[in-house]
């Protein structure tokens, strides 16, 4: 396999992690909170796009959009039962909540729908062309991944730079008790923030199963810790740098897998991310924040 | 003053003791059999986990999500040994050799990662926990994913006895040393401990060390009971496990990590007879106990001071300020 080959495959998945990595670091952004919730609403998304490919027999466009939807009412529902309560309760307290509903998110899919791995619909019509050139092979579904990433991430970009909620998340985030001074709505801000972040993931998680094919309700554990890792290498709260860092992380795995041993493809990510942190904690694109007394 | 302190040291080890012997018995007639032990051999074990991470989060201040690495380490570090020399001796030193090389990763880790913060000290105590998991799937002596086999069995109830108690009052007693001081205070403020002349880089890293050297032997007792391991157990999910057990006990209360990894115990074994949603409902039970008591059980409380307080006063018939000193202590 030649470079660009890789470069490609690395790119699609990488575009994947990116969608997943900017629900963590807005979310993070903004309240401080590892959620981990977030990679199950990813295969929450991936059932639902399972379920109207499946069962519904609609298009995959509009299953990406079903998918969406669903996911941004249970990132809504999440936050408003789960994490609200807690917001002045210590942070700690909060992240066990968020590992106690990524429990019950995996566990109550995985008695819902059984353990076993699910394989969606293979794919036809356009969605089964590939496109080869000089030895490189484009398919289809990467083309779709690619488009639909950076319609995605121009129109989160759109939201967050040119929209008054969008205004108001970057305030909430900068500093919570200013911006409620001037007279933002915190609590609508946080839930339009994990409903952001969760109709990405609900995407992602359509578009994983259309490219690899197979689900399965644990499927959002790796993916979800390799998404936070890229957030934290591109520096976390940062949009841009979440991105990055999704792009980042895809193409070191496919080449650590495509010029190395691919067994260590994960080790290598974690210890990018070690070094990453011990290096530049911040991250990429963060910035350094002096240590107040 | 100190009589009282003696005779509560009496007290609780006459108290420790009765326990050892009614379990033993119990052991005896048969009345515990060989589920029932693997109960009590995880609850020990999942005690000595979870005090070891308390020192680390609960009193040290550090976020670590990494604990079930260091188990690893001494899990396989002692199968590996015990293979080699079955033995008892060759036991004993299996479940050092282990605690002692998931210290000295411990140190290793800890001395550059610990400079960081908060939630960046988890992530990379995670990372570090994968790597170390990524290694021994890869590994030719830990035979990779299918993991090791018929590891020879020493531990019983009396090892499990003494490892655990013997956390318990060793870290409690660091707690209470000028060195577990220093930790608490890095809790409270860093930069007000420092100001005040603690080196908290020093504090943190031998904090960190120590826990992780507990964890090791966690890790190398288990191997031994349940003489199979596989890099998988000790994945992601053993390290929230633990995490679970102290928060849900109260971070930084010893007795509350105790008292958390026996009744989470005895709540999973219940649970047991629903299988499928046996997960479920620890999931939703966790939400409930952080929506309704986020501090915990315990809180940063103790449960033995204040019971050994009133015993004491009712051997002796005097409460009396001397008592309140006493129990400060």
């Amino acid at each position: 396999m030649n470079l660009l080959q890789q470069v490609i495959n690395g790119l699609s998945l990488g575009s994947i992690y990116a969608l997943i990595a900017l629900g963590y670091t807005m979310v993070y952004g903004i309240i401080k909170l590892i959620n981990f919730a977030h990679c199950d609403i990813y295969m929450i998304g991936a059932y639902v796009g399972y379920l109207c490919l499946t069962k519904l027999h609609i298009g995959v466009l509009p299953s990406i959009l079903i998918a969406m939807v669903v996911c941004t009412v249970l990132g809504i529902l999440i936050e408003k039962i789960a994490y609200k309560p807690l917001r002045n309760a210590t942070r700690i307290a909060v992240l066990i909540t968020a590992i106690g509903v990524s429990m019950f998110l995996e566990y109550g899919m995985m008695y819902i729908f059984k353990a076993n791995v699910r394989a969606y619909p293979p794919m036809t019509g356009w969605m089964a062309k590939s496109f080869r050139f000089s030895g490189l092979t484009l398919t289809s579904q990467q083309i779709l991944i690619f488009a639909s990433t950076i319609i995605l991430m121009i129109l989160l970009q759109f939201i967050v730079r040119r929209t008054r909620i969008g205004k108001a998340m970057r305030a909430v985030s900068l500093d919570r008790d200013a911006a409620e001074l001037m007279g933002i709505n915190v609590d609508s801000t946080i839930s339009f923030t994990f409903a952001l972040g969760s109709a990405l993931a609900g995407a992602a998680g359509v578009l994983v199963g259309i490219y690899y094919n197979s689900i399965n309700p644990l499927m959002g554990a790796l993916p979800g810790l390799k998404a936070f890792v890229a957030a934290v290498f591109g520096g976390i709260g940062v949009i841009p740098g979440a991105m990055i860092g999704g792009y980042f992380i895809g193409l070191v795995e496919v080449f650590v897998s495509g010029y190395g041993n691919s067994m260590y493809k994960d080790a290598v990510v974690f210890a990018i991310l070690i070094l990453i942190l011990i290096i530049k904690p911040s991250g990429l694109l963060g910035k350094n924040t002096g240590e107040k007394v | 003053m100190k009589g009282i302190m003696k005779n509560r040291t009496l007290l609780k080890s006459l108290i420790l003791l009765a326990g050892f012997a009614v379990v033993q018995l119990l052991v005896f007639v048969d009345v515990i059999d060989s589920y029932i032990m693997g109960i009590i051999a995880r609850t020990c074990i999942n005690i000595i986990l979870a005090v070891s991470l308390n020192l680390i989060t609960g009193f040290t201040g550090q976020f670590s999500l990494g604990h079930a690495g260091f188990m690893s380490i001494g899990a396989y570090v002692c199968a590996i040994t015990t293979f080699r020399y079955p033995t008892i001796p060759g036991f004993i030193a299996g479940v050092l050799l282990g605690a002692i090389c998931a210290a000295i990763v411990g140190a290793l880790v800890g001395l550059p990662t610990l400079r960081l913060r908060g939630d960046y000290l988890a992530i990379a105590t995670l990372g570090m926990a994968e790597i170390i998991r990524i290694l021994f799937l890869n590994m030719k002596i830990t035979n990779g994913a299918a993991g090791l086999i018929n590891i020879p069995q020493f531990v019983n109830w009396p090892w499990l006895f003494i490892f655990t108690v013997g956390t318990v009052v060793l870290i409690s007693n660091y707690i209470k040393s000028a060195h577990g001081r220093a930790c608490i205070s890095i809790r409270e403020d860093e930069i007000a401990s420092e100001s005040m002349g603690i080196n908290t880089t020093r504090t943190k890293v031998t904090a960190f060390t120590i826990g992780a050297f507990f964890a090791g032997i966690a890790g190398a007792l288990y191997a031994s009971y349940f003489f199979f391991i596989k890099p998988d157990l000790f994945g992601f999910q053993k390290s929230i496990d633990v995490l679970v057990i102290v928060v849900f006990g109260g971070m930084g209360s010893i007795s509350g990590s105790v008292i958390a990894a026996v009744l989470l115990e005895v709540i999973s074994t219940m649970l047991q007879s629903i299988v499928e949603l046996r997960m479920v409902f620890y999931a939703i039970m966790l939400v409930i106990i952080m929506l309704f008591r986020p501090q915990g059980l315990m809180g940063s409380k103790e449960l033995t001071v204040i019971m050994f307080k009133e015993q004491a006063g009712k051997l002796f018939g005097r409460i009396r300020s001397v008592g309140g000193k006493g129990g400060k202590a």
